[in-house]
């Protein structure tokens, strides 16, 4: 019988089976934020262990809030940053060279195949696109990550989805795994590994497939994972030069992760998307989904661009490409966060920041901000928000407003025009 | 371990998250006692209050399935275990809301959904109170004069983590 990788993955890091379907796994990285690890040092200090199982196996980065906002953000802040100093944590990112975990820790080359990863955040499942098993936990499971760099699983079971066909224009790995929620229901997928597997992930890029891997949460899904391949080499390549002979030698050892053909998995999902068109949600549920043809018209008051599922540089490139040369509505206001300082720099080099602040965008650092109605855009009662990122429950992004999830290019369009709109029509 | 029981509060629909139980403004408390105030807030139910006298003087929530879907935030357990509610009752749980619940030696029980059913048919009662037995595997629930017993299933390791009074304390003693 074959192994799946998340089974390849949980064999090689497996410290104790406690009881029948229990796994204890040592962790590859453990990843930190200011919102969930200060309760985790308080308690690890309380019980007289303030200690870090590994100093370079841990990064953190203070990005929920970022700047500090008022006295309890700055706090909160305050303890990360002086927790990351006394255990001399190199791999910490403060203001100035913070971004969005999701998007900043990748970009850092800090995740490569085969490797087990937690936070203390949900959406952690995203860096499975290096085909590594990364799931969010909670400050408990953060806090034993932290002194013993362990963490217990249920023995792993995966949903295997093949994306066939081709992306058609204007529809984009926000829509790939907005259709792909909605078919598979919000708890389609809980305490299951999400594979995504076809000809359509083949040729994503590796932001692409963090943006598929992002949402698999919004399924239930432990972890979303994509099989190591030389897309996933090249955006390594920088990190990784000096442990392999030639990208040839590293694709060989990354392929060796890839689930075998003889694989059991739980389910197998075939969606053909040739067909399918932009994706909207329409509730307060991400599995709540209909195309753009019949959300288009719908008025939104604010539209969001950022998050760790699209504020990396070909989020704002795809939206660019539509508002260049364009006004957004006037009874609409439009907020940009690219998820990185590289991002925002990159953007500037390339003249998007232009384009967008040309069309009446506002600008701002890299932050998690609005996406949870924490900072940086947080909606009015009965205020509409068409939004890049991943949650669409009520009152997300301020209590009583509503969001829609959609792509880069759709927020765009819909700035635009002041209400949803179709991209394909831009592009 | 703590204790499991008391009156029950029924929440009688499916994937309540956790930013209904806790909404993310209050992720800038840096203690589980500055949360106690804000608990299930932005929860919008018909006949539930989020600042009535039901709340306060429940001990146990029943709800459906997909219950603390969404964000990893242990503030939600916390929020219940403040509010002296350790043990919520389920058809299903999302699966980080339902390990934290463990790992804080709370319980998440999972029941099927027929015995679910029978447990709502005490939603009604003002009086409904119900007493769960970690070690025997068995909920009491009582209420407009009538009572039952329903058993449920649990992991060994979910059992050891209540029993241990969380995985922090487990997990140190082991690894």
């Amino acid at each position: 019988m074959g192994m799946t990788i998340a089974e390849k993955i949980f064999a090689a890091h497996l410290v104790d089976e406690p009881f029948h379907g229990t796994r204890v796994l040592k962790l590859d990285v453990v990843m930190c934020h200011e919102i969930t690890t200060p309760i985790a040092i308080a308690d690890l200090i309380a019980r007289g262990k303030d200690r870090v199982f590994d100093t370079s196996r841990i990064k953190a980065v203070i990005d929920h809030v970022t700047p500090s906002k008022d006295s309890k953000t700055a706090t909160q802040a305050k303890m990360l940053r002086d927790w990351a100093r006394r255990h001399n944590i190199k791999d910490f990112f403060d203001v100035g060279a913070n971004g969005v975990c999701h998007a900043l820790f990748p970009e850092k080359g800090f995740i490569r195949p085969g490797y087990t990863v937690i936070m203390g955040d949900s959406h952690t499942c995203t860096h499975g696109a290096f085909g590594a098993f990364a799931a969010g936990v909670g400050t408990t499971d953060l806090e034993v990550g932290i002194l013993k760099g362990v963490c217990a699983f249920r023995e792993p079971k995966t949903i295997r989805i093949n994306l066939n066909g081709k992306l058609p224009k204007g529809v984009y790995a926000k829509d790939a795994i907005l259709h792909v929620i909605g078919q598979l229901g919000v708890n389609g997928a809980t305490d299951r590994v999400i594979e995504f597997r076809g000809a359509v992930v083949d040729a994503m890029t590796m932001e692409s497939r963090m943006t598929l891997c992002n949402m698999a949460i919004e399924a239930g899904g432990t972890s979303g994972i994509c099989m190591p391949d030389s897309v996933t080499v090249d955006y390594l390549w920088p990190f990784i030069s000096q442990d392999y002979a030639s990208k040839e030698a590293a694709l060989v050892e990354f392929k060796k992760w890839w689930s075998d053909e003889a694989s059991v998995y739980e389910r197998v999902i075939d969606l053909d998307i040739s067909s399918l068109e932009p994706v909207v949600t329409f509730g307060y549920k991400p599995d709540q989904v209909k195309s753009i043809t019949e959300m288009a018209g719908t008025p939104v008051d604010q539209v969001y661009l950022g998050s760790c599922t699209n504020g990396r540089l070909e989020d704002l490139r795809v939206a660019a490409e539509i508002l260049k040369g364009k006004k957004i509505a006037p009874t609409v206001r439009a907020i940009l966060s690219p998820a990185t300082p590289k991002v925002y720099s990159d953007a500037l080099h390339e003249g998007l920041i232009d384009i967008f602040m040309e069309a009446g965008f506002c600008v701002t650092n890299p932050t998690c901000g609005a996406c949870l109605g924490m900072s940086n855009g947080v909606l009015a009662e009965g205020e509409v928000c068409a939004s890049t990122t991943n949650r669409n429950f009520m009152g997300r992004m301020g209590k009583g407003g509503m969001v829609h999830l959609m792509s880069p290019a759709t927020s765009a369009a819909t700035a635009i025009e002041g209400k949803m709109a179709d991209p394909r029509k831009y592009l | 371990m703590k204790t499991f029981g008391g009156p029950a509060l029924f929440l009688d629909r499916s994937d309540i998250n956790t930013d209904e139980i806790i909404p993310a403004k209050y992720l800038t408390e840096i203690t589980k006692e500055d949360l106690k105030p804000y608990i299930l807030e932005d929860l919008k139910l018909p006949g539930f209050d989020p600042k009535g006298e039901k709340i306060r003087a429940s001990r146990v929530v029943v709800s459906r399935s997909n219950f603390g879907c969404g964000s990893s935030r242990e503030h939600a357990p916390w929020v219940f275990e403040v509010n002296d509610i350790n043990v919520v009752i389920a058809e299903s749980f999302a699966r980080i809301f339902r390990q934290n619940m463990f790992n804080c030696g709370m319980a998440a029980l999972e029941l099927p959904k027929e015995k679910l059913d029978l447990l709502f048919g005490y939603a009604g009662f003002a009086d409904t109170a119900i007493a769960v037995d970690i070690e025997s595997q068995k909920i009491m629930v009582k209420g407009g004069g009538k009572e039952e017993s329903i058993s449920f299933e649990l992991s060994p390791f979910d059992k050891a983590l209540v029993l241990a009074g969380g995985w922090v304390d487990y997990a140190d003693s082991k690894y």
